[in-house]
């Protein structure tokens, strides 16, 4: 076993953490209503419809919200007053990145799911990012409609406030797909980064065997998920075709990693033939393009076994510092992962892979 | 063409015998089932044939996912000559005792007529396989997407001790911790039978949770994540509680994913057991408890040292089956599988004890 180096995130100096998954959530459909087309805000009045749910969470799931989090007027992650009470100031975050949840995956009729988007940017924009300079925010898109997500990157992605791009993991088609061509090449057009997160509402079952009973079972499979995406990414050439490519997994553990590299780079020496493209084992492309969030930690029963799956990693620049505000997992990175580590790799984790990976500029001082 | 590995090229390599848990038996060709199927259903196929589930139609490398060397030289496809089997697998690897995996015909869509193909194909595998080889044992090839006739079928033809095991596969049409499969696990426990995922299958939906990938090597890798699932809904949905002794053995999934599962599981757990309160333990404990895993194919870890870890972090070394997957492309060989030298003991019980243990050889 280590013993902890002593050194506690909490009183870590003042501009060596950034927080690389924070949810800012839209507390109603009504908070949109300054930011649609009157004819979404007379439909949205008038009818059932009252656009996409807030979250990918249960409502009121014990991992949806922590204690405290949930302001008087809205959905936990609503209050900016909240997050800096809770996460921004108590920390010392120099710089947190916001991944809005707004389940627009999940409207099927095209013109909301581009006008809800755009909403939910301008929103993200005028309440969040333009109020608060430690914030950077994620553009939320309709990846089940390629050319138009792509439509709506171009549209606000030169806001210095946003830095990338949000994918739910769950998707309808593997985003290494030729369908998310234009998707991709308007992330590389924007030099933005892919953050694909945790969720999704694409309608096709989580499981290749369908749909699970439980929330336990799709939260525990979700790991899954994300390497069925980075499979994709990388078989498809994505990497290959944009070579700058930057990809942040968002609370998407880590854990498992190491075991699904070995097996995709057996599976590489076999059957590269079908995959040319594919020019080195699937492990190099991933350590250089992907980088993932510590939260959830999934972590192993013992300290030296987490040390050990993270040397697994073959890396020190691949996790990302992240609460996952106002998120509640069993374990806390920064109580659980951060004091054992040496500081070289503490310091890439707190703040230097992600001022790499979101080209964030260093404070001075 | 291929050199063909004999047992005289072969045999110096190989020490103790092998018990191989996952070998592969096929019919030499489609008609030579009829004669074991009643004569309405020689007729539906005579007229219409078997359909399952398209869109898995993706080019691959290996005619028959087979060894350029394992076709027979009498004709057939791979693993369908049992001569040929003999030569090549149980003589020249020593093989006291192999387990028959006939991955055919049991995930139709209708279900009446995977009913009937299966108990034709497990009459067919007693009177080809199992009557003229006494190294070989059977999986029961069972209709699984409908609990009730695939419990029949176990009960019918596990009377016959020989078949050793109860063969599902990795993508369902459901999660397999759902009840609908609960007779079929019923049956197994009352015939005292272990249950094996085996790699493959198609439930109808896309081989992902994240779609329908576009290559045969993410359908291939993405295996995992399909045996990955299956441990999750069985875990989940209280099978363990349901059937307190019931044994399942994973087959060609690899495991090294395993320990990372178990970790997010019991993490998992600890915030959303109000969920499951037909959950008395922690997943990985009902996973040490209740599962198996054969070998094939072997993970291999970028350094030696941590395939060790990786043993060390399953604690399931009592668990672990040693299986070739012959005639499959991917073949381990025996004297080869290993990425490390293993310590005698522990190897000993991989290559034969633990499945003689399970399988009361």
């Amino acid at each position: 076993m280590l013993v902890p180096s002593g050194e506690a995130i909490a009183v870590a100096a003042p501009g060596a953490l950034i927080d690389c998954d924070v949810h800012n959530a839209v507390p109603s459909v009504e908070a949109l209503f300054p930011y649609l087309p009157r004819y979404w805000v007379e439909h949205v009045q008038q009818s059932v419809f009252k656009g996409a749910g807030s979250t990918y969470y249960p409502p009121n799931a014990p991992v949806t919200a922590r204690p405290g989090s949930i302001p008087p007027d809205g959905p936990p992650g609503s209050s900016l007053v909240l997050l800096r009470d809770q996460v921004l100031d108590p920390l010392g975050v120099e710089v947190a990145i916001l991944n809005c949840l707004y389940a627009i995956d999940s409207l099927r009729n095209p013109e909301a799911a581009v006008a809800f988007a755009s909403a939910v940017n301008d929103w993200q924009i005028a309440e969040w990012l333009d109020r608060e300079p430690r914030l950077r925010g994620s553009i939320v898109v309709p990846p089940q409609l390629p050319e138009l997500a792509a439509r709506e990157i171009d549209r606000v992605g030169d806001h210095p406030g946003f830095v990338q791009v949000l994918l739910p993991a769950r998707s309808e088609h593997p985003y290494g797909s030729r369908l998310f061509r234009p998707l991709w090449e308007a992330i590389d057009r924007r030099k933005l980064v892919a953050g694909i997160h945790f969720g999704g509402a694409p309608g096709n079952p989580p499981f290749p065997s369908g749909w699970p009973s439980h929330y336990f079972e799709e939260y525990a499979g979700m790991a899954q998920v994300f390497q069925s995406q980075l499979a994709s990414i990388v078989s498809e050439g994505v990497l290959d075709l944009f070579p700058t490519t930057r990809i942040a997994l968002l609370e998407s553990g880590f854990t498992w990693l190491p075991a699904f590299m070995w097996r995709f780079d057996k599976e590489w020496r076999n059957l590269r033939q079908l995959v040319p493209w594919v020019k080195r084992a699937p492990s190099a492309y991933i350590r250089e393009h992907v980088r993932l969030t510590v939260q959830p930690l999934d972590s192993p029963p013992t300290t030296e076994e987490l040390l050990t799956t993270i040397e697994e990693l073959g890396s020190d620049d691949l996790l990302l510092f992240a609460t996952d505000y106002p998120h509640r997992h069993r374990a806390d990175p920064a109580r659980d992962l951060l004091p054992y580590l040496p500081e070289t790799l503490a310091r890439k984790i707190r703040h230097e892979n992600a001022r790499a990976l979101y080209g964030l500029t260093v404070v001075a001082g | 063409m291929a050199t063909t590995l004999t047992r005289e090229q072969t045999r110096t390599r190989v020490k103790p015998a092998v018990i191989d848990g996952d070998i592969h038996n096929d019919l030499p060709s489609p008609q030579a089932l009829l004669p074991f199927l009643p004569a309405e259903w020689r007729d539906y196929h005579a007229r219409f044939g078997t359909f399952g589930y398209s869109a898995t139609a993706y080019p691959r490398i290996n005619p028959n996912a087979a060894r350029h060397d394992a076709w027979p030289p009498g004709g057939g496809n791979p693993g369908s000559s049992l001569t040929f089997m003999r030569e090549q697998l149980l003589d020249a690897w020593n093989i006291e005792y192999g387990i028959l995996n006939c991955l055919i015909g049991a995930g139709a869509r209708r279900l009446d007529q995977s009913a009937a193909v299966a108990q034709a194909i497990n009459e067919w595998q007693v009177a080809t396989w199992l009557d003229p080889e006494p190294r070989l044992r059977a999986s029961l090839v069972v209709p699984y997407e409908d609990g009730q006739l695939a419990a029949a079928e176990i009960d019918r033809a596990a009377r016959d001790r020989r078949f050793v095991q109860v063969l599902l596969i990795a993508r369902t049409a459901e999660p397999l911790g759902r009840r609908k499969y609960w007779p079929l696990y019923e049956a197994a426990v009352r015939n005292d039978l272990p249950i094996g995922i085996h790699f493959g299958g198609s439930g109808g939906f896309p081989f992902t949770g994240a779609g329908r990938p576009s290559y045969y090597i993410e359908d291939h890798a993405g295996m995992a994540q399909a045996f990955q699932s299956q441990v999750v809904s069985l875990v989940c949905e209280g099978v363990f509680e349901q059937f307190p002794t019931l044994k399942i053995v994973m087959i060609e999934g690899g495991f090294a994913w395993l320990p990372p599962l178990m970790w997010r599981l019991d993490a998992a757990y600890g915030r959303l057991r109000a969920e499951t309160p037909h959950l008395k333990r922690l997943p990985s404990e009902y996973i040490r408890e209740h599962f198996w895993i054969t070998t094939q194919p072997m993970e291999e870890p970028t350094k030696p040292a941590q395939f060790h870890q990786l043993l060390d972090q399953l604690g399931m070394s009592d668990r672990l089956i040693f299986a070739t997957d012959y005639p499959h492309w991917d073949f381990d060989a025996p004297d080869q599988a290993f990425p490390v030298r293993l310590d005698p003991d522990l190897e000993r019980r991989i290559m034969a004890d633990n499945a003689k243990g399970l399988y009361k050889f």
